[in-house]
Formats: C-alpha cells, sequence, structure tokens
C-alpha cells in the first residue's frame, strides 16, 4: 500500500523538475507555458493526495478548478506566444527582455 | 484749539492729496495754488496758539483726539501737545515752509514733476507738524519716519539721475539705522513706563532714576543712560550727527528748494527738537549728556573744516549746516535746551535763505553748481547779493544778526558747563567759529566778488531772478537779522518755555548766564570783546585775503599740506570706510550666504543631492532588473522560501 508521503514526493519531484525547467530553460517559451503547467498538475497531486487520505471530497473540487483554469490559461498563453512571434519573429527566452530596467 | 489744531496739521495733507492725486486735473497753477494756499493757512493758524500759548499765558494745550489702538493695557493716541516749544517750530515750521513753496514756484517753473514736487513738499509739511505737534512717542514715531520718507522721495526726485537714486537710498538707510536705536529708545520706554504718553512718562521718570537695565549678562547699565543713548542714536540720524551724518551731504542731489526747506531749516532739526523734547529724561544722566555734548563739538568742529574744501556751491552750505547742526547739538548737551531751540529758531530762517539764495545762484547760472565757474555776480543779482550776505552774516555770527545771540549763548554755555567732555566742546566750538566765517565768506567772495570767471554764453544771459524766488528771499532776510535781538531777553533767560523744558538745577547754565545779561545792546557790546568775535572777524578778513587779494594762496596751502587736504578731500573717509566694510561687508556676507548656504546646502546638498542619491540608488537596485522571466521566477521563489521559513519557524518554535 502506498503511504501519503510517497504521493507527496511525487508532487514535490514534479515541482522541481518545473521551477527547474523554468529557470535553466533559455531557448523555447513554449517550455516555459509547459513547465507552468506541470506545476499546477504537481499542486493537484498533493490536493488528491490528501483528498484521499483525509476523505474529504473538497480538494478534488479543488482539482476541477485548478484544470479549467490551466486550461485556460494555456488558451490564453498559447495566444500571447502566437502574438508575440508575430511581433518579434522569435519564441527565444533570451531575446525576451522588454521590460528589463 | 483741538480744532485750530487739527486744522494746521490737515490742511497741507489734504494740499499734497490734491496736488498728488489730481495733480492732472487741477494743472500746474492749480497745484501750487493749492499747496502753498494750504501750507500758508496752517502758517496764519499756527500764530494762533502762539500768540495764545508763547506771546499769551494761556495754558499749553495737551489732548488726544483720536484712539488709534489699543492692545495690552497701552493705548495708542493721536493727540496733540501744543507747548511754547512745539508752538514755536510750528511757527518755524510752517514759514519756512510756505517760503520755500512759494520759492519753488520760479524755481521749478519748467520741471516736468512740477505738481509731484508741490504735493511732496505739502506732504513733508504735514509730517513735521505731526512730529512736533505728538503728545506721546508714537505719533512721534510716526512723523519721524513720514519725514524720513519724504525725504527719500524728495532727493531721489530727478529719479533718472543715478547719482540721485544712490544718495536717496543712502539717506535712508542711514536713516534706517538712526530709526533702529530711536525704536529700541521707544520700546525701553514703554517696557519700564508702561505707556507712551509724554506726560505720563516725564512724570513717572524720577521714580527711575536708580533703576538698572541688564542687557548683557552680569553688565547692569543705568536705565536713564541707556534709554537716552538710544533716543540720541535716533536724533544722530536724523539730525546728521558724526557717525551718522553721511547722507546729508549727498542729499543735496534733490532741488534746491528741497535742500533749503528739509536738509536745512526743518526735517534735520527733527533731533535736536526731539531731545529737546525729552530734556526731563535727558537730564537725568549725565553720562547720556556727555555723549551728546561730545558728539556734537565733533560734528561741529570737523564738518565745518569739510566745507573750507568743496566747491560745490551747494555743498558748502550743506557741510555748514552739519557744523551748526553739531552746534545745537553741543547745547543740548551742555543743558542749554533753550539755546539749541533758539539756534535752531535763527538758523531755519538764515539758512534757509542761504540755500534759496544759492538756489537763485544756480538758476541764473543755468545750473551751474561750480564755485570756481562763478565770481562777480554781485553786479547781475543785487537781492540774492544782498540777502545771502545778510544770511551769511547771521552765520558767522556777527553782533546784530539772529545768528549772533544764538551761537554766542551756545558758546558761553559750554564754558560755564561743568560736565565731562565739556572743555573739549569748548574748544571745538569756539574755533569752529573761525572755520564758520572762513567757509562762508569764502563762498561769498567767490560767488559775488572778484573776477568773472563763467562763459560767455552764460554772463550774457546773467540777470536777477524773478519776484517769486526774490520775495522769500527778502522775507526770510526780515527774520534772519531781527529773530535773536528780538527773542534773545525771553527765550534764552526768561520764561518763555515754561514747563515744556526741564533743566536739572545742577546742570543749569543758561540761569548762570542769564544773572549776566543786561539786554540785547549789553549782550552786543559785550560780544564785541570776547574771542568769537575776533575770530568771526579773523576767519571773514583770511578768507578776504585768500580769495580776492592772493588767490594763488589756497593752492599753496593745499600744496603745503597735501595729506590733510587729501584727507579733508575724502571726507574724513567715512563714504570710503562704509562703503568698505558695511557695504562691502554687506555684499560678502551676502555673497558667502549664497554660494555656502544657497548654492552649496540647499541647491547642491538637500535639494539636488537628495535627488542624485535617489538616482544612484535607482541606478545600482536597475541591474536586478534584467527583465528576463526566469529572474523573476527565481526571485519570486527565493522570497517564497524565505516565507516559508519563516512561516515553518514559527510552527516549530
Amino acid at each position: 500500500m502506498l503511504a501519503l508521503a510517497d504521493f507527496l514526493v511525487i508532487g514535490a519531484v514534479l515541482f522541481c523538475l518545473s521551477v527547474a525547467g523554468i529557470f535553466i530553460n533559455r531557448k523555447n517559451v513554449i517550455v516555459l507555458l509547459m513547465c507552468i503547467e506541470l506545476m499546477l498538475l504537481a499542486v493537484n497531486m498533493n490536493f488528491i493526495a490528501f483528498s484521499h487520505f483525509n476523505d474529504d471530497v473538497a480538494g478534488q473540487v479543488f482539482v476541477f478548478f485548478i484544470l479549467t483554469v490551466a486550461a485556460a490559461e494555456a488558451a490564453i498563453g498559447l495566444a500571447i506566444l502566437v502574438v508575440l512571434f508575430r511581433n518579434r519573429h522569435s519564441i527565444n527566452v533570451e531575446d525576451l527582455d522588454m521590460m528589463k530596467g | 484749539m483741538g480744532n485750530i489744531c487739527l486744522a494746521i496739521v490737515l490742511a497741507p495733507l489734504i494740499g499734497a492729496i490734491l496736488a498728488g492725486l489730481f495733480g492732472r486735473q487741477i494743472g500746474r497753477a492749480g497745484a501750487h495754488w493749492v499747496t502753498s494756499g494750504a501750507v500758508g493757512l496752517s502758517f496764519f493758524l499756527s500764530l494762533v496758539p502762539f500768540a495764545r500759548i508763547v506771546l499769551g499765558d494761556e495754558a499749553p494745550y495737551n489732548a488726544n483726539l483720536y484712539t488709534w489702538l489699543s492692545t495690552g493695557g497701552v493705548d495708542f493716541h493721536v493727540g496733540f501737545l501744543v507747548d511754547q516749544l512745539s508752538a514755536t517750530m510750528m511757527v518755524v515750521v510752517t514759514f519756512v515752509s510756505w517760503m520755500v513753496h512759494i520759492y519753488t514756484i520760479g524755481y521749478m517753473h519748467d520741471d516736468p514733476g512740477y505738481q509731484r514736487f508741490f504735493s511732496y513738499i505739502s506732504l513733508f509739511t504735514f509730517s513735521m507738524l505731526m512730529l512736533v505737534m505728538a503728545n506721546n512717542f508714537m505719533q512721534l514715531f510716526f512723523g519721524w519716519e513720514a519725514v524720513g520718507l519724504v525725504s527719500y522721495l524728495l532727493i531721489g526726485f530727478w529719479y533718472t539721475r543715478d547719482s540721485a537714486i544712490y544718495a536717496n537710498l543712502k539717506a535712508f538707510l542711514v536713516n534706517r539705522v538712526g530709526d533702529f536705536g530711536f525704536l529700541l529708545g521707544i520700546a525701553a520706554v514703554l517696557m519700564y513706563f508702561g505707556s507712551l504718553d509724554y506726560a505720563t512718562v516725564f512724570a513717572a521718570a524720577p521714580k527711575f532714576d536708580n533703576a538698572v537695565i541688564t542687557v548683557l549678562p552680569g553688565h547692569e547699565w543705568s536705565l536713564m543712560t541707556m534709554i537716552c543713548l538710544l533716543l540720541f542714536v535716533g536724533a544722530m540720524g536724523k539730525s546728521a550727527q558724526v557717525p551718522l551724518h553721511v547722507w546729508l551731504p549727498d542729499s543735496m542731489e534733490g532741488p534746491t528748494p528741497i535742500s533749503a526747506l528739509i536738509h536745512a531749516a526743518t526735517m534735520v532739526t527733527a533731533g535736536i527738537f526731539m531731545v529737546a523734547r525729552m530734556s526731563p529724561l535727558f537730564e537725568m544722566s549725565t553720562t547720556a549728556l556727555s555723549v551728546v555734548l561730545v558728539i556734537g563739538a565733533i560734528t561741529a568742529f570737523f564738518m565745518g573744516l569739510l566745507g573750507l574744501v568743496q566747491n560745490d556751491i551747494k555743498r558748502v552750505i550743506a557741510y555748514s549746516t552739519l557744523s551748526q547742526l553739531g552746534y545745537m547739538t553741543v547745547a543740548l548737551g551742555a543743558s542749554a535746551y533753550a539755546a539749541a531751540i533758539f539756534h535752531l529758531f535763527t538758523h531755519a530762517f538764515f539758512k534757509a535763505l542761504l540755500f534759496l539764495a544759492a538756489g537763485s545762484v544756480i538758476i541764473g547760472m543755468h545750473h551751474e553748481q561750480d564755485m570756481r565757474k562763478m565770481g562777480g555776480l554781485k553786479r547781475y543779482m543785487p537781492k540774492t547779493y544782498w540777502t545771502s550776505l545778510i544770511g551769511s552774516l547771521a552765520l558767522i555770527g556777527f553782533p546784530g544778526f539772529a545768528g549772533f545771540f544764538s551761537k554766542d549763548a551756545i558758546i558761553e554755555a559750554v564754558a560755564e558747563s561743568h560736565i565731562p567732555g565739556a572743555g573739549i566742546a569748548y574748544a571745538a566750538v569756539l574755533s569752529g567759529v573761525f572755520v564758520t566765517a572762513l567757509y562762508s565768506f569764502r563762498l561769498v567772495f567767490m560767488v559775488f566778488h572778484g573776477e568773472e570767471r563763467m562763459d560767455h554764453h552764460t554772463r550774457e544771459h546773467l540777470h536777477e531772478s524773478p519776484a517769486v524766488v526774490t520775495i522769500p528771499l527778502i522775507l526770510l532776510a526780515v527774520p534772519s537779522v531781527l529773530a535773536g535781538a528780538w527773542f534773545v531777553g525771553d527765550m534764552l533767560f526768561g520764561t518763555y518755555f515754561g514747563s515744556s523744558i526741564v533743566v536739572h538745577e545742577a546742570h543749569d547754565v543758561l540761569g548762570h548766564l542769564g544773572e549776566h545779561y543786561h539786554g540785547v545792546f549789553g549782550m552786543m557790546t559785550h560780544g564785541l570783546v570776547q574771542p568769537p568775535f575776533w575770530l568771526a572777524m579773523g576767519g571773514v578778513a583770511t578768507a578776504w585775503y585768500c580769495y580776492m587779494k592772493r588767490t594763488d594762496i589756497p593752492q599753496r596751502v593745499a600744496d603745503a599740506f597735501a595729506m590733510p587736504y587729501r584727507v579733508l578731500l575724502d571726507k574724513y573717509g567715512f563714504d570710503r570706510f562704509n562703503e568698505w566694510f558695511f557695504a562691502g561687508g554687506a555684499r560678502a556676507f551676502g555673497a558667502a550666504l549664497w554660494r555656502g548656504g544657497d548654492v552649496a546646502l540647499i541647491d547642491g546638498l538637500v535639494v539636488n543631492g537628495s535627488a542624485r542619491a535617489v538616482g544612484w540608488w535607482a541606478g545600482v537596485i536597475r541591474h536586478i532588473q534584467s527583465g528576463y522571466l526566469y529572474h523573476y521566477a527565481f526571485a519570486m521563489i527565493l522570497g517564497l522560501l524565505v516565507l516559508l521559513g519563516v512561516f515553518v519557524h514559527g510552527v516549530l518554535a
């Protein structure tokens, strides 16, 4: 039987992977978006694990919300990406420093 | 009496307002009619209190007409005190002013500022009357400042000339120094006496005989000495005593009628009048009297010397005025207040006469004031010559003329006085007589006698001035001869001033002199064998010899005594010192404040400095703002970790 800690470790591993993806990746904005999605999924994993072990469905309800928001965010994110590419002809993260002070 | 006083004061004010504000409507003739009419009215009205109080034996009038302000238990009134002293002053002021008004009609005939000029001189008459008729310190101060203001306006009357602007600013600033002392004196009076009313203050004065005041910690000074000295600082400013005399010679930049009215006959005597008015206070402090005596003596002698080297006709008379004011101050210091006022009274007539005569000469010479370009004018301007000869004789104290009685009384009074400094003062006033005669007759000989040194064009147009100019001269010549003999017995030795002047018994030099007084002719015959007469004659003879007989002597004397001559030409360096020390010092101090305080501290450090500090800090901070998303994300994670750390630490603890 799998223990709660196992699920939490998976969640943490997924989260760390996505954080590493954000930091290490310098090439592709799409990878960034995917990393954010992965981060949300890691959080979902924690929610479900706690929901199961606490016998409380509220956690699963939250997961639905997060999935919905994630889907919407992905759609908007990709749309921004398309516009970005049209304007700058690049999706290289290194080039995206318009906010530099 | 109240209504008469009010009319005397307000008539010139109304004249000034009409001529000043409605000058265009009433025109040039309207302006001189309304102002000289108003001042003439004042003169005739002021004869009423003179007749009733001085010649009759009516009690002095003292009443408050209006309460201007009442605060903290102190009332500021507008009120009049008309006693023997102020009634005399009122007659002198209004008479001389009236003469000057009439004279101005001729003198300023072509000036574009005609109405403005009449407005100013009427305003001056109003201010001076407010000053002499005041019954409290506040109103005295009002008149004091108002005459200062009018003097400023009139010195700068020709305001397009740089020298006039310089002179009026100088007069104003030097007078501010004196006024500062005066104001402090009034403040001290208010602080200790709790009232500004003359009668109250004088009545309470004996109670403060031994009072002391601590200005600097550890030094106690006599209260009365302190008050008197502060008030006298004011008198030094207005009456042009050393070292605050520097403004008076420069004030000759104004039109000549003004030199006659303000800077010779009336305004400059305000300080003398004030000290005489404050005699109950000054009598309580021998120290203050000594200071007054010594300052007066210095002014009387050393300013007279300056008159010897001047070539501008008006400046010679200006230095003579300074010297005569010194004589009056000496008389005040010797407690011979009556002699001071008597000299003020006679001097007002003959000095106004001399100035107006000088003005008449200046008109004739087409506004040439240099005496080296005159000479022999006697032939062309007989009326001017005879009247100015009378004025000069009165000035040097020739027996029988007005100046003789007043000046002789001052010299004798100083001889009688025993307060510290009297010895020096006696020497100064006695040698001053010689100097006075020398410069007066130097002027007469250089202007009216000898060879004609003017150019051909000027000589062709030389003629006697019109009647509006010569009639005031003649009218002023009459009192210049008679006023002395007429009033000497009463004013000096009689009960003329009644209770308006208080003299301490130990200081009563005039009372002493009065014991030897045996009528006008006695005084004149006595005068003929006294040193002052022979000194004056010596002065006249020297002037005749140097400027008529051997005209090369003055130049040789100047060459032989080059050093003293330069000092005299330099006016003892007062101007240079003031310019270097006070003006230069103030400018340097201002520049230091500007560079150090404004530019460096406020602009540099506070304003621009804080902006630069923010800019520098922002420059450092902006390196963090790289614009890369992953940097921001990293910062967020880092922040999250810190918050979590704190949270977990809190939970565990």
